[in-house]
């Protein structure tokens, strides 16, 4: 170290869900070490499965994360089906992708009006904001508890649903109970379409890495729970050939295993992942509100993350309301088949990107082997990278600045540590 | 001056603290009439202590935690804990039961690199607690009648009744009579809104043990519907694994 060394340090970051740190050291303009560390205690979902019915992992994986239980229950419930061999009927699947739009709204406006949103304008939370724009928060805490809402009539309640099992659910909502909701999913998608504009004003730091996008991509529909695994660089593999393609490291200074591809490259998932392989699923007007809003197919500017998540949040809306539409309950509500031995991979789109899990099961459904590989393990060897990016493309500001910009930088990626391994502590050494 | 409100995790999915985030209707109120200290997963802005009320979500499960709960509770005028985690040790306490080194060695190649107890314990392990709020999650009416109550410094009223009562004051018709669907209601503390027998499915024990739970019967009469020893332990081994009526019938059950 020398006289002219510079240390910042934040005890913790805030507006996350669990706890991390991140440490960089600068030399000059360049950074020579930078580590995310996620310190959120493990929980050992893993391991406390195995011996347990096929029937308990939805459940009990749903707690690995409050904020998007749907996507732990339809991950765990696709990969039983698959071991099993149960075909889930077309009405079943189109509740299921009803009750994650739920979750995606609610998940996805939490994270864009009460915990990203008032970084762009130098703000330190959403209450602040609403001393700034109450009409901003209100409309956002409008929009998050219909989202909340739609998980309660369709689930039971909005974290960790209920009436969801493998198979399909244990009651199927009446018609009328949602019909009920569609004349404020209509108005939440006007006050939706107004957030996205008030957020296309913010200004964006211009960073660009180079970035590789993992999502699904389906055919005809904007993915959340179907569809085949795809990359930016053109790779398309069906599900159950994940592990092929991507694998898990530990790192030391972590208690979340870093996700890679074979060939040690890191990935980016989620929200800007999903539309940069989607786009054309989406509904043409609402690609020219991107458009307007600055945000266009191929887009590496990890910030505009933001405005990729609000435009996710208007397509969950209208989809929601043409799913209640088109809604007859299933009847039976949930299928079932014999038991046999097998191994079955799921992946679904969790409002943080793709959600990955696999299950050994013995003859008897019970489970053998159990694999989960949360969004945020997968994305954080690429905070890493956009961290190095961001402190050497703005290196130049002041140790304040520079530290609320990391900070930024990684709640662009709205992470769950909590589902990482399961707070974040920011170091800025410059020598 | 406003009365100071923090939030604090330990290990935890963060639903409970959600479910302050989801009083959607309430929370720009509550935020006039308390100072919001300390709330992470909301706030960048902490203030230091000390704290009028400090609800807590989350069980220890490492040294460091054990630490961190004693500094709280010594700034912390009422300590609330919030949710299965906080007041059982959480579905995390499965591993109480298990062999620690073998969990770590099964989802961590380099095993030594993680640092964590043995066992997942409640906050009151630890320290005194003021107030418990069962649930996993907790129920968001049971969240603001009590941050309300402490408010006005008088206790909240909450159901210490079971399950089943509250299936009954809501006209649902009974899972385990009706269907021989095995239930944890009857020795299971209400207050969620009987959620799953509504939607035709047994109860699986989210608010803990009720007052004097008779498990044995109940474990009883799970096996008299057919369930086997392993269905009987895991009906017992779920989300509150770790309150001590449930291990205790859980074991029972084991091996």
């Amino acid at each position: 170290m020398t006289a002219s060394t510079r240390t910042l340090q934040v005890d913790a970051l805030a507006r996350v869900e669990g706890e991390g740190r991140f440490q960089v050291r600068l030399e000059g303009a360049r950074v020579v070490q930078a580590e995310f560390s996620i310190f959120e205690p493990p929980r050992y979902f893993e391991a406390l499965l195995e011996g347990r019915s096929f029937r308990d992992a939805p459940d009990i994986t749903s707690r690995i994360c409050g904020i998007c239980p749907i996507a732990y229950i339809m991950s765990a419930s696709q990969a039983m089906e698959a071991a099993l061999g149960w075909q889930i009927p077309e009405p079943i699947a189109s509740l299921r992708r009803l009750i994650y739009c739920g979750e995606w709204i609610q998940s996805h406006v939490l994270h864009t009006h009460m915990l990203h949103a008032p970084d762009f304008l130098g703000l330190p939370d959403s209450l602040a904001l609403a001393q700034q724009d109450r009409r901003l928060v209100e409309n956002g805490l409008a929009v998050k508890k219909l989202g909340n809402r739609l998980m309660e009539v369709i689930g039971g309640r909005s974290v960790h649903p209920v009436n969801t099992r493998v198979g399909g659910f244990y009651r199927a909502p009446e018609a009328a109970s949602l019909h009920a909701l569609l004349p404020e999913l209509e108005r939440c998608e006007a006050l939706s379409l107004a957030a996205l504009e008030t957020f296309a004003s913010f200004d964006f730091p211009d960073l660009e890495p180079d970035t590789l996008f993992v999502a699904l991509r389906h055919p005809s529909v904007y993915p959340l729970a179907e569809g085949r695994i795809a990359t930016s660089e053109g790779l398309e593999i069906e599900v159950a050939e994940f592990p092929a393609a991507f694998i898990e490291r530990q790192v030391a200074h972590s208690n979340a295993l870093q996700g890679q591809t074979r060939d040690g490259a890191a990935y980016l998932v989620g929200p800007l992942a999903r539309f940069n392989l989607n786009a054309e699923r989406l509904p043409p007007d609402l690609l020219e509100h991107a458009e307007r809003a600055g945000l266009r197919p191929g887009c590496r500017n990890p910030f505009k993350s933001l405005l990729a998540r609000q435009l996710e949040t208007i397509y969950a809306l209208r989809e929601a309301a043409r799913l209640i539409r088109d809604y007859v309950p299933p009847e039976p509500s949930f299928v079932e088949g014999p038991l046999r031995a097998g191994t079955g991979h799921g992946a679904t789109e969790a409002p943080r990107g793709l959600c990955y899990h696999r299950y050994a099961l013995a003859e008897d459904g019970s489970i053998l082997a159990a694999t989960i590989v949360p969004p945020t393990s997968q994305n954080q060897r690429q905070i890493e990278l956009d961290l190095i990016a961001t402190v050497e493309r703005f290196h130049d500001r002041d140790d304040t600045a520079l530290q609320w910009l990391c900070e930024q930088a990684i709640r662009n990626y709205d992470p769950c540590i909590s589902c990482a391994t399961h707070f974040l502590k920011l170091d800025v050494e410059r020598v | 001056m406003k009365p100071t409100l923090a939030v604090w995790k330990f290990s935890s999915c963060d639903g409970c603290q959600l479910t302050l985030l989801d009083c959607e209707d309430e929370l720009l109120e509550l935020a006039e009439t308390v100072t919001i200290a300390h709330f992470l997963e909301a706030t960048r802005s902490r203030q230091p202590g000390p704290y009028d009320i400090s609800l807590v979500e989350g069980s220890v499960t490492t040294a460091g935690e054990v630490e961190r709960i004693r500094q709280i509770r010594r700034d912390s005028r009422l300590l609330v804990t919030i949710g299965a985690c906080a007041t059982a040790g959480g579905v995390q306490a499965l591993r109480n039961a298990r062999d620690h080194a073998a969990f770590k060695a099964a989802v961590y190649p380099s095993p030594q690199f993680i640092d964590a107890l043995d066992t997942s314990t409640p906050i009151a392990d630890h320290v005194p607690v003021d107030f418990e709020l069962r649930g996993c999650p907790i129920d968001k009416r049971q969240l603001l009648e009590t941050i309300t109550a402490l408010l006005k410094g008088r206790k909240p009223v909450l159901p210490d009744y079971s399950q089943c009562v509250e299936c009954k004051l809501a006209g649902t018709v009974c899972v385990m009579v009706a269907h021989a669907t095995p239930c944890m209601g009857p020795v299971t503390q209400g207050g969620c809104g009987n959620l799953c027998p509504r939607v035709g499915r047994g109860c699986y024990g989210c608010f803990g043990p009720k007052e004097n739970a008779n498990t044995e019967m109940l474990a009883a009469e799970f096996a008299a519907l057919g369930a086997d020893r392993r269905t009987i332990r895991d009906l017992f081994g779920n989300v509150t694994a770790g309150a001590p009526a449930f291990a205790a019938e859980r074991a029972r059950h084991d091996g």
